[in-house]
């Protein structure tokens, strides 16, 4: 049996829990608490520890879905679980500018992590405030041959698309390896 | 009795508003993160800095202004050995070398730069040893410290930015293979050009400050601004980094290294038909 792994990443409050639910086939494993914190107050509960989803492609391959803890204090558990990983998705929530900072610090941090491909998701593309995904890029500064797909984490064709994304840009490096 | 502490307790900026508001005439002894500094201080006015490290003699000074060349010092320590600070100004200023304003405006600029260094320190210790002045001879100033804390505390947050921008120095740098400015339309300072000679993936930033004998803020400074311009991008180190950064530069074709392009991302160990088995498996979810 081999099971891979994709790690799903970004700012507190981003999409992440959301988009591996509408992708996994398991319930997602998710460790969620009540935020105690004023500034974390945007949503009632955060992932706490990690959130875990799993999609079977056949008997003897398994990929599982990662997602990281939001809250900066967990941000120890972040190189533990992107050890081993095929690829990253970095969520943002477009719609919450305050937050693209954090966004590009923690794709550095990720890149830094392991040299594997990434996409950034685009999240929230659904409302009227997002910023375009090529607003997004530049201000994430990410490099011309990095994809920015947009992204709605609560539907799951958009989830495809940027998973689909992810696996066409690890196939192009394969074959121009 | 010294007043003595952590500076994780009692921070820099409370320390010279203590010393400002009691009038307080003596010197300040910290011992911060890697190196110490002292700084004096009379009726509660900054007079003198110093920081391990720094060379303090006022030829030096002068030379790090760009007033003096390397030659100039070299020759004002020849011929006059042994001669304080003090002496060595009457000199310059009664043979109409330099003016007094200027000296003293550099002696000035010398002490207010190591103490805004000193703003960013958040650990180690102090201890305020009263009556304690500079040495004889020293060229002393006198700087309100009000000023100083508002400067200090402005320093302290871009610090505090830059810090949140580029928060790991052990990270390298490589050239963006398309720069989003122009490279004719970029103008760059000798401190910039001095950076971007030894920037190569096999040196970390930290290493690159250490050969540029460049504090974390100036570092951070200079890397950000080249960032912001698009000119380089953060890349892991390729491997160990070599024993200097100069011998990093050197094996990498000299004086002007030559970019070497990272293979920034790396085939993940896995083979072509997993990934397609994947692709074909979301595509039908």
């Amino acid at each position: 049996m081999q099971t891979l792994k994709i790690v799903v990443t970004g700012p507190f409050s981003s999409g992440k829990t959301e988009f591996i639910q509408a992708i996994s086939e398991i319930d997602v494993v998710s460790t969620e608490r009540k935020i105690t914190r004023e500034s974390e107050r945007l949503k009632s509960q955060t992932t706490v520890a990690m959130d875990f989803g799993r999609i079977t492609i056949d008997e003897d391959l398994i990929l599982y879905l990662f997602g990281t803890p939001g809250q900066k204090r967990f941000n120890f558990m972040w190189e533990i679980l992107s050890e081993g990983m095929l690829g990253f998705v970095v969520m943002v929530d477009s719609t919450r500018p305050e937050t693209f900072r954090e966004a590009r610090r923690i794709l550095d941090t990720f890149r830094s992590y392991s040299p594997v491909p990434y996409i950034v998701a685009a999240n929230k593309q659904d409302v009227d405030d997002a910023w375009p995904p090529d607003d997004l890029r530049i201000v994430l500064r990410v490099e011309s041959g990095v994809k920015v797909v947009p992204c709605v984490a609560s539907d799951k064709e958009t989830v495809k698309q940027v998973l689909l994304e992810l696996l066409y840009s690890i196939l192009e490096l394969i074959d121009n390896d | 009795m010294a007043l003595k502490g952590k500076l994780e307790d009692f921070g820099i900026t409370q320390l010279l508003n203590l010393i400002n508001l009691a009038r307080k005439t003596g010197t300040l002894h910290l011992q911060g993160p890697d190196r110490a500094a002292h700084l004096c201080f009379r009726e509660g006015k900054l007079v003198y800095a110093a920081a391990e490290g720094v060379e303090d003699y006022l030829p030096i000074v002068l030379q790090r202004a760009g007033v003096f060349t390397a030659d100039h010092v070299r020759m004002i320590r020849e011929n006059m050995a042994g001669r304080s600070d003090q002496d060595i100004a009457k000199v310059l200023i009664t043979s109409g070398r330099l003016k007094q304003q200027v000296v003293l405006g550099h002696i000035r600029e010398h002490v207010l730069n190591l103490v805004y260094q000193v703003f960013s320190w958040n650990r180690g210790s102090f201890r305020f040893e009263p009556s304690e002045l500079p040495v004889q001879g020293r060229i002393t100033t006198s700087i309100a410290l009000e000023n100083v804390i508002m400067e200090g505390s402005r320093r302290l947050k871009e610090w505090e930015l830059l810090r949140d921008e580029l928060p790991d120095l052990d990270i390298a740098l490589k050239f963006a293979e398309r720069p989003t400015t122009p490279l004719r339309d970029i103008n760059l300072s000798v401190e910039e050009w001095r950076v971007i000679s030894f920037i190569n993936p096999r040196n970390t930033i930290r290493q690159v400050a250490q050969y540029n004998n460049m504090d974390e803020l100036q570092i951070r400074k200079i890397v950000y601004s080249l960032l912001q311009a698009g000119l380089v991008e953060m890349v892991r180190p390729h491997y160990r980094p070599a024993s200097s950064p100069a011998a990093a530069a050197k094996s990498s074709g000299g004086g002007t290294p030559k970019p070497v392009v990272a293979a920034e991302m790396r085939r993940p160990a896995v083979k072509r038909g997993i990934i397609q088995k994947l692709i074909q498996r979301i595509r039908e979810l």
